[in-house]
């Protein structure tokens, strides 16, 4: 049993994961205020855009972290999700500042929903994902 | 106990002077600044109705107003004392079940025309029948590739370039000396908007719009045996899941195009009676309420009287020569419209009384069996089936008028004005199941600050409404006792408060169903203070005026200059309205205006990065008490940068000066832009390669480059100030970027292609009219919609220029009476136990006289659970435009041919799955439902239209604003732009003429869009909507150029003709009263173009040709044949 960075790895993803699940949270919500009419648009855009760039970044920092420690399984599983991130950053609406919502274009219902369904798919990834780091974690740790 | 004052408003409605149209009131009455609400205003009023009789009763609630004339509260054909009941939870909706589609196979005729037009389904599609006279374009006889032409959207063979489309007729502005007398126009235009639209405003009161059809038409569709191709059974529509759904279902009928006659709206202008606002201390003013009312009433009953008799006379069967000889049955497929006097065709008869509850007296009468039995036969009328390919003629000879919901009549007559508010489906499906197997699109089409007439407003300290969903008590809710009712929305059963148990109408105690709360859909509230965020703002209009090289040359500044000295008394507001000047070009020119000042001294900042009010207190100024300093700056404007060389633009630093002046109050910022914005934030640069203008492929650059602009708007639009954008403009100015700042600002875009004083004589004066209107419309300041429904539908998506601030609200910091909008819904939860359900559009604003108002609309339609009922109450004019504004934004979010393919694919899909789940028995051929007959046409124009076209050269810019258009305008406008109604005018008689303020007012027969039914011997003219087109012939009746035209001969027609002769001969008398009556029926004013042979514009003209095939476009045949095609797959 060794401290190997591939086991430092897993652990750094494992607390990262812990933060990229609380945004998951802050984003169904976010968007749940919407649907409900508590909040308006264009203060809730103002919200959740600043933290859509660091929850891809951090997203980025572990798949690179993997990749170094030669993860490969690990960073397969991931590589979707970072793909995912990519398109749906350069598919963005026209905006001067970071991020991906736009208030005139956010209570279109499709759109509404589209998000909604993002959060809650982002928040079971990162729950399973949670698990398979710590099993990930532990195996690493044993195994070596 | 409440004081309820009920007045009939006029469309003005807003209350006080309004001036609705554009003139009108300007007497009117100052207040002392600061006014609050409750103040009694004084109806200022009307020159225009001394004559009525008055009503004795001054006082306040007079039910003067609201009992002796019956009829005219617009909503109630009849008296309105008919109690009202039927509570929703009654079965009073049975409707019968339907079989299927009744089946019917037209007797043959005789005429054999289909029958060479119909090749086998691949075969190359002949060329439309043009043949001999050859006014088409450029057209290819021959055009062999053309087989494999059905993908729609992909590229078509090009052929050739098209000839440029819209090159500014007056050339590009050049260096042209400028500055016009400063005396250009302005007087003349006060007919314009003021004339009243004929007379009946009120929508039930009225007869059927719709002219009759020929009484004796005998259905003639061959039916000839080898036609088409044997259909099979329906393949599962061609639905991808990829696309949204786009069109889901189909429709119904035929919703009213254009110019109803009677009911057009609101006579803006001239008739607004004063809303006499009646709280309780109005006591001089009492007199005049009654007064108006009667007024009112005299319009509407007499014209409709002596008008559409007139017109069922024998007018159609004299019809144009050059129908005759076309195919068989003149029209005969509208039955759905509705005076059919004699009709002898078989179906026809049954559907009139369905048709026509909204006509008056009528279906009143009607004894209630009676009415059951025509309820039931009329469905089948919706339904016949009508072959597609083998009926040529569906146009119907007049405006199409809406389909009525299928309600019981007590329900159906007190329902909302289909001009105001009107649903895509008139019968809503119980599930989203249900209605995704229908394929059409469901949602809701407003007008909701239309100028009406009529407007019930009532004041009183409580406005009752729904304690869980705040709906406001409306017509269709149910009183359970007296002291309790049942919301129609949400089901809570609310109490009856004890105010609302007296009836100023009546003044009576103890029946409050008879309150005008209940008896209108449409109803106007005082709103008291609880509905007010902040003290109600001033009227507040701040112009900003661009002052480069480039607008001086055009000479835009004289224009608007002048216009606003015309009509600087006419703009609506009260002792606080104030307004400002910014010009700008690359530096901010602000006015100061502080009254003591000897001259309007003008202040420049040249620090664009960081842009600061000089004076912040004395450069938006009290209209009154500064007027002659206004008025001094508005006749040295022009002047002060005649000479200017400054090129340069910086537009959006003068925006966010502006929006800096306006932020502390709120109000309308008026932006004039002629160039591309170059200079500081927001500058932008040219996106448009003139090259790619005919490209079949994708069109690039419809969504914005930048979001300062919309950001900005947004900005806007919490400091509650709209900022309306008028373009003038030959160059490319991006305005899908420039739009932006009106479209989520709740403003409107007005686009001035190539205007120029001296060159472009029509677009001079269309400008005119349009600042004529905008500046003297009513106006709402700090407006907010919301829309509620029934539990267990739901707003889908809104269209239209506004910002959504929650699922169901819409923030309008300025709402104008001619913006529509259009919302789609879908169906959340199951409707199953429901007979009907409710839509309430509640529009809260300030009117310019700081007045804070509640418009309030009610809308019941009944539910069904079967295919063929959701078919038969489909609204095809409604679809089409839900449609477009669906297309819009596909087109913006995806791709041209995007929004193409869905487009054709809604035609697609709602046929197929009427053909698949209604039709019983399976006939050969393209079957569509009578009500949704005219869908494929629409749907081939709105791909043919500006705003989707391929192939066809068109600027980006001009693409852009047919865009915003399809949007924004109201449905009734909107369809002209989309479907432009062709009319012969060389034979124009009174027969069956609409008679208005004493004009007589011709009423041609509609054409079909087809270079086949024009001929040289003939003047046509065509009315799309912005612009109409007046087309001689080459060998014109010489009667029609000496008396019209005034011109001995075609070819003395000059080039560029936009007037027409004012000669003392009847003919030009009964041309330019249609031509007026066209355009006074509309808020904008369309300029007129004569055409000949050699004219530029004749490309314009020959591209509305629908029908017909252009290079890069399908004819109306071969589209029916491509959808058979797919249909059948």
């Amino acid at each position: 049993m060794a401290f190997t960075f591939a086991a430092f790895c897993y652990m750094l993803a494992l607390l990262l994961t812990a933060a990229l699940i609380f945004f998951a949270i802050w984003h169904i919500i976010a968007f749940d205020e919407l649907k409900t009419d508590y909040k308006n648009p264009i203060d809730q855009c103002n919200t959740l855009n600043p933290l859509v760039l660091p929850e891809y970044l951090i997203h980025f920092f572990f798949c690179v972290m993997f990749f170094c420690a030669a993860e490969w399984l690990t960073l397969s599983l991931n590589i979707p999700l970072l793909a995912y991130h990519v398109w749906r950053y350069m598919s963005r609406p026209v905006m001067s500042g970071p991020g991906l919502y736009d208030p005139t274009t956010i209570m279109n219902a499709d759109i509404l929903a589209y998000c909604q369904k993002e959060g809650w798919c982002k928040l079971a990834f990162y729950l399973l994902s949670f698990f398979y780091y710590l099993y990930g974690m532990i195996y690493v740790l044993v195994s070596s | 106990m409440s004081t309820t004052g009920f007045n009939s408003q006029n469309g003005a409605g807003g209350g006080q002077a309004y001036a609705n149209g554009p003139s009108q009131n300007p007497v009117a009455l100052q207040q002392p600044p600061g006014v609050g609400y409750g103040m009694t205003h004084q109806a200022p009023y009307n020159l225009m109705q001394p004559k009525a009789p008055m009503p004795p009763g001054p006082g306040l609630y007079h039910s003067g107003p609201y009992q002796p004339v019956p009829p005219v509260s617009s909503y109630q054909s009849s008296p309105p004392v008919s109690s009202y009941q039927a509570p929703p939870g009654q079965p009073l909706l049975t409707r019968p079940p339907m079989g299927g589609p009744l089946p019917h196979t037209p007797p043959q005729s005789a005429s054999p025309s289909p029958g060479p037009r119909m090749p086998p389904a691949q075969a190359t599609p002949p060329p439309p029948a043009v043949s001999s006279n050859s006014y088409y374009p450029n057209a290819q006889q021959q055009q062999p590739p053309m087989a494999h032409a059905w993908q729609y959207g992909t590229a078509p063979p090009p052929m050739g370039a098209p000839p440029p489309m819209n090159t500014p007729s007056g050339g590009p502005v050049a260096n042209h000396v400028n500055l016009p007398a400063s005396s250009t126009a302005p007087p003349q235009s006060s007919t314009a908007y003021s004339s009243p639209p004929q007379g009946p405003v009120s929508h039930n009161a009225t007869q059927p719009p719709g002219p009759g059809m020929p009484p004796t038409s005998l259905h003639g569709y061959t039916h000839p045996g080898t036609a088409p191709p044997p259909m099979n059974p329906m393949p599962p529509h061609t639905y991808q899941p990829g696309r949204p759904p786009y069109g889901p279902p189909p429709t119904g009928p035929p919703p009213t195009m254009k110019p109803a006659p009677p009911p057009t709206g609101p006579p803006m202008g001239s008739a607004t009676p004063p809303p006499p606002k009646a709280d309780g201390t109005m006591a001089g003013n009492g007199p005049q309420t009654p007064n108006t009312y009667n007024h009112v009433d005299n319009k509407m009953a007499g014209p409709p009287q002596s008008g559409p008799p007139g017109r069922q006379l024998g007018h159609y069967p004299s019809l144009p020569p050059g129908y005759q000889n076309t195919s068989a049955p003149p029209s005969s497929a509208s039955p759905m419209h509705p005076p059919m006097p004699t009709a002898t065709q078989p179906y026809t008869q049954a559907p009139q009384p369905y048709q026509q509850p909204s006509a008056g007296p009528g279906p009143a009468q009607l004894s209630p069996s009676l009415a059951a039995l025509s309820l039931q036969s009329s469905t089948p009328e919706a339904l016949r089936v009508v072959n597609l390919l083998q009926e040529r003629n569906l146009l119907p000879p007049g405006p199409i008028p809406a389909p009525t919901p299928c309600l019981p009549q007590d329900l159906q007559k007190i329902n909302c004005n289909p001009e105001v508010f009107r649903s895509t489906l008139t019968s809503i499906p119980q599930t989203q199941s249900l209605l995704n197997k229908a394929k059409l699109p469901l949602g809701l089409l407003l007008h909701p600050f239309k100028d009406l007439s009529q407007l019930p407003v009532v004041t009183s300290s409580t406005i009752v409404r729904c304690r869980s969903c705040r709906t406001y008590i409306n017509p269709f809710v149910s009183f359970l006792d007296q002291r309790r009712w049942k919301c129609n929305l949400c089901y809570r059963v609310n109490d009856v408060p004890e105010e609302f148990m007296y009836n100023p109408v009546s003044r009576s105690y103890g029946e409050p169903h008879k309150r005008p709360e209940v008896q209108n859909a449409t109803i106007e509230f005082i709103a008291p203070s609880e509905y007010m965020l902040r003290p109600p703002q001033p009227a507040v209009y701040l112009f900003v005026l661009d002052v480069s090289h480039n607008a001086v040359e055009t000479g835009y500044l004289n224009m608007v200059c002048q216009s606003l000295l015309d009509n600087i008394n006419a703009l609506p507001g009260d002792s606080r309205t104030k307004i400002g000047f910014i010009t700008f070009d690359s530096t901010i020119h602000f006015y100061n205006l502080q009254e003591g000042l000897s001259q309007p001294q003008m202040l420049i900042v040249s620090d664009i990065e960081d842009i600061f009010l000089p004076t912040p207190d004395s450069l938006l100024v009290n209209l009154s008490e500064c007027k002659e300093l206004v008025q001094d700056l508005l006749k040295s404007l022009p002047n002060l940068f005649e000479k200017t060389m400054e090129t340069q633009s910086a537009l959006g630093p003068a925006l966010q000066a502006a929006f800096k002046l306006l932020s502390p109050t709120g109000g309308r910022m008026s932006v004039f832009q002629t160039q591309l914005p170059n200079l500081g934030v927001g500058a932008l640069k040219s996106r448009e390669d003139p090259n790619q203008r005919a490209s079949a492929k994708d069109i690039q650059h419809l969504s914005p480059a930048t979001d300062f602009y919309k950001k900005l708007a947004l900005d806007c639009s919490g400091q509650q100030v709209a900022v309306d954008l008028f373009l003038l403009s030959a160059q490319y100015c991006d305005l899908a970027s420039l739009g932006c700042i009106s479209r989520y600002s709740a403003g409107s875009v007005y686009y001035y292609p190539s205007y120029h004083h001296a060159h472009n004589p029509a677009q001079v004066e269309r400008f005119q009219k349009d600042l004529k209107r905008y500046l003297t419309r009513k106006i709402g300041f700090e407006a907010v919609m919301r829309i509620r429904c029934t539990k267990g539908l739901s707003i889908h998506t809104f269209h239209g220029n506004f910002f959504v601030r929650s699922t169901d609200l819409l923030s309008l910091p300025n709402v104008n009476p001619d913006a529509g909008f259009a919302v789609q819904m879908s169906i959340e939860e199951n409707l199953l136990d429901m007979q009907v359900v409710s839509f309430q559009a509640a529009l809260l604003y300030t009117s310019s006289k700081g007045e804070r108002r509640i418009r309030v609309h009610t809308m019941c339609l009944p539910v069904v659970n079967s295919l063929s009922d959701i078919f038969a109450g489909a609204d095809v004019q409604a679809i089409t435009g839900l449609l477009a504004s669906m297309a819009v934004d596909r087109s913006v979010s995806a791709s041209l041919s995007d929004a193409r393919d869905a487009m054709t694919n809604a035609a697609i899909d709602s046929l197929a799955s009427y053909r698949q789940s209604v039709l019983t028995i399976q006939q050969p051929g393209l079957l569509a439902p009578a009500c949704l007959r005219l869908f494929p046409l629409y749907i081939l124009a709105l791909l043919k239209q500006k705003a989707f076209r391929t192939g066809t050269s068109t600027r980006l810019d001009d693409r852009v604003f047919a865009m915003c258009q399809l949007k924004y305008q109201p449905l009734a406008y909107l369809m002209l732009m989309i479907h432009p109604a062709l009319y012969r005018v060389d034979d124009l008689t009174d027969e069956g003429a609409l008679n208005i303020n004493e004009r007589t007012i011709p009423q041609p027969r509609v054409q079909q869009l087809s270079v086949e039914k024009l001929s040289r011997e003939g003047a046509f003219l065509m009315d799309a909507g912005m612009v109409i087109y007046l087309w001689v012939g080459r060998n014109c009746n010489p009667n029609f150029l000496t008396q019209v035209l005034g011109v001995p001969n075609y070819t003395a027609v000059p080039q560029n003709l936009y007037l027409l002769p004012e000669l003392d001969t009847a003919e030009s008398q009964r041309t330019r009263a249609f031509i007026g009556w066209l355009r006074d029926q509309r808020p904008f004013f369309p300029t007129l173009h004569v055409i000949r042979d050699e004219s530029q514009l004749k490309a314009n003209f020959m591209q509305n040709m629908i029908e017909d095939r252009t290079e890069s476009a399908l004819s109306y045949y071969e589209f029916l044949l491509h959808l058979q095609q797919q249909i059948s797959k």
